[in-house]
């Protein structure tokens, strides 16, 4: 069997007292496009620059098609890094740029002309060869920090956040052009982002992490349905999925009023005031214990499902669908409905929770 | 009766003769949440930073509540100006960042205090007046900012990309919280970006700006389901709508390249170079569809997924729902929901009916 194209066994890495890599253990195959999603400090880039031999880890390997890199240099290890700002040099032409990889001493000779032409059309940049960097928009300076990237057809890209600084319209139609071409090249890529629609979007599979750990690595929508903690339910999926906490009364399951939303993972829901007992079906397979997260996300609740009533507080509009953010038992909850009826806000809802399209975690 | 705030012919040339604002004409109402959207160098901010009064305009007017303040100070007229929200002064305690904006505005202590307080509650933010930012988790320190925006009750809320650097789920937070603090308070805003998804969660009423101009101002169901224009039809949704450019045969079918023809609604104007204009959720996979496809990508969104398709008339992308999978190379057949599909003039970008 052949090995990985990537493949990273038990990395750990330290800045000063703090880990910002803990055991860090996966593969990227051949073909793959890996997505490392995680908000600002997880350490995902600390990840990319070991990967790139930028940083020493203070334990573990990288093996890149089963030989073992750990120890190289940058350069002998043939990957192709982009980072989040352009790294352009300014004052020369596009061509320059996209020639300089290819030039570096020591580098087997190739045709240098012939493959800045094949990126730059790879990219659609052919009509910007000549003209110098610092006329170029944002999303033409990407193109060819890009296009820089692959010039040298290297055995692995590593990109730090490459849209993150461009248009909202940019980003989604670059994103969509990337993941095309990765696959045209055939070249394993390892993507890192915090902006959870660039992960759903592009990543063969996604790996979460949190604090220098990866938390859960699966295909996007695998991670997306099935996620394995509460703190992962939140990482995908915007809105957000909704979060309920639940205790146990007797036999049955109500939503706990003083149920503390820190619990998800250090982040907080901003909360209705008044207070009820709210029953929520729960099946018997739910985790043991007294109190439970109850996760569902907003497309897969019923607004109109004839369960506890709440109140429109707000109705977002986002073209296709709308989102209604709902005051309702106390709690916060955000539904998607599509646009066959028209809600406005203090109108009433009866949302119903099925159980079957939640996710239940034990709550400590 | 006139509107709470009127820009008439509002026009900006810099002095380097670049022409920011081109004459633009607008009415707001009070209370209503006023999204000005578009792309960078479109005008929106120079249009604000005059309402504002940070910009002198060129010519034309600003009146507020009928008085023209076009060219009164910025600290006459009584606007709120918010930048960014996530700056506090770190050495300010809580209750000192929410109670900045009121020093030197002639208050006493315990109307300060008051006032203060009064934002304090609103917010829920009672058990940390005392902590200093750095003491805040994240949400918490958006909700100060926001406290400190609102402190001063303004006439007329201003807001430039206050969302900007923040990411994912604060951001949502964060804007939720403002449009329902908008709303509570029923405090006039208008409100600046380049993010159509923003827009159109947030305002009353979204003013779509290119070059200087409004291109359209509507609803947000308006203007992303009935756009004026090329422009607003591509620039507003997520993705923008799918076109076919073409050449109208009697205002039956629309031939289009790669040997391409689709029926056009009927009723159609006799203009001959159309552009057929769909959105991604008005594309639907249809045995007996007039337009072939390759799936190039299947692109999963969480609640629904984006297919990219080839065709002989350019590349399609079509919404469908989680349930359903393309695989890569998949050839199917589509059709346009014939109800759906906007026409433009293909020459002026202009909406035709």
């Amino acid at each position: 069997m052949t090995p990985p194209a990537l493949r990273l066994t038990g990395l750990c890495h330290q800045y000063g007292s703090t880990l910002s890599l803990q055991d860090v253990s996966f593969d990227v195959h051949e073909d793959e496009l890996v997505v490392v999603l995680g908000p600002s400090g997880a350490g995902k880039t600390t990840l990319l620059r070991t990967v790139a031999g930028l940083e020493t880890p203070r334990a573990g390997r990288i093996r890149l098609h089963g030989e073992d890199v750990t120890a190289w240099s940058p350069a002998r290890r043939d990957v192709a890094f982009v980072f989040q700002n352009f790294s352009l040099y300014p004052g020369w032409t596009v061509r320059r740029n996209l020639a300089f990889p290819l030039q570096a001493p020591g580098r087997q000779q190739v045709d240098v002309a012939g493959r800045v032409e094949w990126a730059a059309r790879l990219l659609r940049i052919e009509g910007l060869l000549d003209r110098p960097a610092e006329r170029l928009s944002g999303g033409e300076m990407q193109r060819v920090a890009i296009g820089r990237a692959i010039v040298r057809r290297p055995r692995l890209f590593l990109m730090d956040e490459p849209l993150t600084n461009l248009d909202a319209k940019l980003r989604e139609q670059l994103r969509v052009e990337l993941v095309v071409l990765r696959r045209e090249l055939g070249i394993p890529m390892l993507y890192v982002t915090h902006d959870q629609s660039e992960a759903l979007s592009m990543g063969d599979r996604v790996a979460v992490l949190s604090a220098g750990r990866v938390l859960q690595m699966a295909s996007a929508q695998e991670i997306y349905a099935d996620p394995l903690t509460p703190e992962v339910a939140r990482q995908l999926g915007q809105p957000a999925i909704n979060m309920i906490p639940l205790k146990r009364v007797d036999d049955s399951w109500l939503v706990d009023e003083a149920g503390d939303m820190d619990d998800a993972g250090g982040m907080d829901v901003a909360r209705a005031s008044e207070a009820q007992v709210v029953r929520v079906d729960v099946p018997s397979s739910a985790p043991d214990g007294d109190r439970l997260w109850f996760g569902i996300r907003p497309e897969a609740v019923d607004v109109t499902g004839g369960g506890h009533e709440g109140r429109v507080r707000l109705v977002e509009d986002t073209g296709p669908a709308s989102i209604l953010v709902v005051d309702w038992a106390g709690l916060q909850l955000h539904l998607l409905v599509d646009k066959t009826r028209q809600w406005r806000p203090g109108d009433r809802v009866a949302p119903r929770l099925d159980c079957g399209r939640a996710s239940l975690w034990p709550r400590p | 009766m006139s509107p709470f705030l009127q820009l008439s012919a509002l026009r900006k040339v810099f002095s380097d003769g670049t022409e920011a604002v081109g004459g633009i004409d607008l009415a707001c109402d009070d209370g209503e949440f006023i999204v000005l959207l578009g792309p960078s160098g479109c005008g929106k901010t120079t249009t604000l930073r005059m309402v504002a009064g940070l910009e002198v305009p060129t010519s034309g007017s600003i009146r507020l509540s009928s008085e023209d303040i076009s060219q009164s100070p910025p600290q006459s007229r009584d606007v709120g100006f918010v930048f960014q929200f996530y700056a506090l002064y770190p050495h300010l305690s809580v209750f000192d960042n929410i109670a900045f904006p009121l020093q030197s505005t002639g208050n006493t202590p315990e109307q300060v205090r008051r006032r203060v307080q009064e934002m304090v509650e609103s917010l829920g933010l009672q058990d940390l007046v005392r902590r200093r930012p750095s003491q805040l988790s994240g949400g918490d320190h958006q909700r100060v900012a926001l406290a400190r925006a609102l402190v001063r009750s303004p006439r007329l809320w201003l807001m430039d990309e206050p969302l900007g650097t923040l990411d994912g789920e604060l951001r949502l937070e964060m804007r939720e919280l403002i449009r329902t603090k908008q709303i509570e308070l029923g405090i006039t805003t208008i409100y600046v970006t380049h993010d159509q998804e923003e827009a159109m969660s947030l305002a009353d009423r979204i003013v779509v700006m290119q070059g200087g101009r409004i291109r359209q101002a509507g609803a947000p169901a308006q203007v992303y389901g009935d756009p004026e224009d090329l422009f607003v039809a591509d620039f507003v949704g997520s993705p923008g709508m799918n076109f076919v450019a073409g050449e109208s045969m009697d205002g039956d079918v629309l031939r289009a390249p790669g040997g391409v023809f689709l029926p056009l609604p009927s009723g159609t104007s006799r203009t001959r170079a159309l552009t057929l204009g769909a959105r991604p959720e008005s594309v639907l996979p249809d045995s007996g569809g007039p337009l072939t496809g390759t799936v190039v990508l299947d692109e999963l969104l969480g609640a629904h997924r984006m297919v990219h398709l080839d065709t002989p008339a350019g590349r399609f992308i079509m919404r469908r729902p989680t349930t359903e999978t393309y695989a890569a190379g998949t050839k199917l057949r589509l059709a346009l929901a014939p109800d759906q599909v906007r026409l433009f003039d293909t020459e002026s970008g202009e909406r035709l009916r």
